[in-house]
């Protein structure tokens, strides 16, 4: 079910992500997802993660979905030209799968096969048009479909604590011109900036989704803080992770942390995405302790 | 080698908004310039009114020569708020980079020609994409500027200004968008999603060795 139906009946979203594994062995994901994200809306499967090559998104979204999970396809242009692109816009209708997260992506040298050509034949912004163009019936190349054309719940990513922040705006403003139905931020750690980023993006009048990852500890935090672009885990919450190392080994200083985060922004956005990098079996506590359900 | 064409005349004329001067590189010897076809379209722009004249040199690819060949117009110069080119795409990047304060606009798309690579200096770079983006970039190649060649405006992994490919360059859209900002001109931004014709550059490939 794509999830814009949702936002458009004004329901709270909530969505985590998974990354496929590097084999082809696919049943602790699904376990994972069976055991621990039962009350998740729909949950992305992302598309070789940091450049490093790993099973496919969408025959994960596929195996998710045959659980009877709603999942998105995140899909990036690193790697496939806008033919293999489509193609696989095509394919994920065929199986069902309706909703989708666009990205330009990381570029190859940042991952585990950095001899790979990097491709970016189209970006972001252009394969939102792309799949907008094909939900009209034509394809880029001016070619028309088959039968009825497919719809999709097209969603784009934003990053709201960037320190460019006004040129992640102009390009949201651009993936909305596109075509862009949903957004899901990168990683918030100072609500305040989230609030001031809130308040320019609401022009656009595109459900945004808050980004948040469970902190697993004080080297985490330091270690996005120098290499992730748009996040920035503000000293007191490194000191809080620090202060009782048991405590923050068994996740339970993550969950304090983001659900703060969480219900302190809960207002300003229309759903929550969490990346729980391989924490999933915490998101029920967390979707607790956030009062997210009951 | 490289061929440069005009852009469409009514692309061309709708940058015009404000005073204007036009720069004319009649090129070098490793450059194919339609120069007659430049010529009409410089009387029409001189018609318009808002052009104060057309300064006709060569190799402003080089930061010195485009210097020294300004210096007797520098009046004009200053005057113009907008400076138009007809160059190859290094050309336009160089006036760019010499007049960090004046709207710099391509009245020209650069092709590659097998062969012979054109002596220009190493930066600014072109692509010779065959479709000029520098009127909506603030003269700065979104293509070899930025690290993956986007069309559409900055990706996510920018962190301090810097690019996510290599640490110590600039992020090209970040320069893009600054520049744009202090022209006060954020709004050549919002042009319909871009994608790059590869059949533009193989066509011109192929025509050439044809001729
Ligand atoms: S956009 Fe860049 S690569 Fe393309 S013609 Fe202009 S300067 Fe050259
Ligand atoms: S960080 Fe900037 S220059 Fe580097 S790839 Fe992204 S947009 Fe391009």
């Amino acid at each position: 079910m794509r999830i814009t139906e949702l936002f458009d009946r004004g329901e709270f979203v909530l969505t985590t992500e998974v990354g496929p594994p590097k084999g082809f062995h696919l049943d602790h994901l699904l376990h994972e997802v069976k055991e621990y994200l039962g009350d998740i809306t729909a949950v992305n499967v992302t598309d070789n993660q940091s450049s490093v090559m790993r099973l496919g998104s969408l025959a994960t979204c596929k195996a998710i979905k045959d659980i009877g999970v709603n999942s998105i396809f995140q899909i990036t242009c690193r790697d496939r030209n806008r033919l293999a692109l489509q193609s696989d816009l095509l394919s994920a209708a065929y199986f069902g799968i309706d909703n989708l997260l666009l990205l330009t992506g990381d570029y190859t040298t940042l991952g585990d096969t950095p001899q790979a050509k990097p491709v970016f034949d189209l970006d972001s912004v252009s394969l939102i048009h792309a799949v907008k163009q094909l939900e009209s019936g034509i394809d880029l190349g001016g070619n028309e479909l088959d039968g009825d054309p497919p719809k999709f719940a097209k969603g784009a990513v934003v990053s709201p604590c960037s320190d460019s922040v006004d040129v992640q705006l102009a390009k949201m403003e651009r993936k909305v011109a596109a075509g862009a139905e949903y957004f899901q931020t990168q990683a918030v750690f100072e609500p305040e900036k989230f609030f001031e980023f809130m308040e320019k993006a609401k022009q656009f009048n595109v459900p945004v989704m808050l980004g948040v990852i469970i902190l697993k500890n004080a080297g985490m935090a330091n270690f996005m803080n120098n290499n992730i672009a748009g996040i920035n885990v503000p000293p007191d919450i490194i000191e809080e992770l620090k202060a009782d190392p048991e405590k923050t080994k068994a996740g339970i200083t993550g969950v304090e942390i983001t659900a703060r985060i969480i219900k302190e922004c809960r207002d300003y956005c229309q759903g929550v995405h969490i990346m729980a990098l391989g924490w999933e079996k915490l998101v029920p506590d967390l979707l607790r302790e956030s009062n997210l359900v009951s | 080698m490289l061929i440069t064409e005009l852009k469409q005349k009514d692309d061309v004329l709708s940058l015009i908004k404000g005073k204007a001067l036009v720069i004319s590189c009649i090129g070098c010897k490793e450059v194919y310039f339609p120069v007659t076809e430049a010529e009409e379209l410089h009387k029409e722009l001189l018609a318009g009114g808002n052009v104060s004249a057309v300064i006709t040199t060569d190799y402003i690819c080089n930061p010195e020569n485009l210097k020294l060949q300004l210096k007797k117009h520098m009046d004009k110069v200053e005057a113009a708020e907008i400076l138009l080119v007809f160059s190859c795409g290094v050309g336009v990047q160089t006036v760019a980079e010499l007049y960090p304060n004046k709207a710099v606009f391509a009245a020209c798309d650069t092709y590659p020609l097998p062969g012979h690579q054109g002596i220009t200096p190493l930066e600014p770079e072109c692509d010779q994409c065959a479709e000029c983006h520098l009127s909506d970039t603030a003269g700065i190649c979104p293509i070899t500027a930025c690290s993956k060649g986007l069309l559409n405006g900055q990706c996510g992994g920018s962190k301090n200004g810097m690019c996510e490919v290599d640490k110590d360059m600039e992020c090209g859209w970040e320069r893009i968008y600054r520049r744009l900002e202090k022209l006060g001109l954020l709004d050549s931004l919002l042009y319909p999603a871009k994608i790059r014709n590869y059949i533009a550059i193989a066509g011109a490939g192929a025509n050439a060795s044809e001729s």
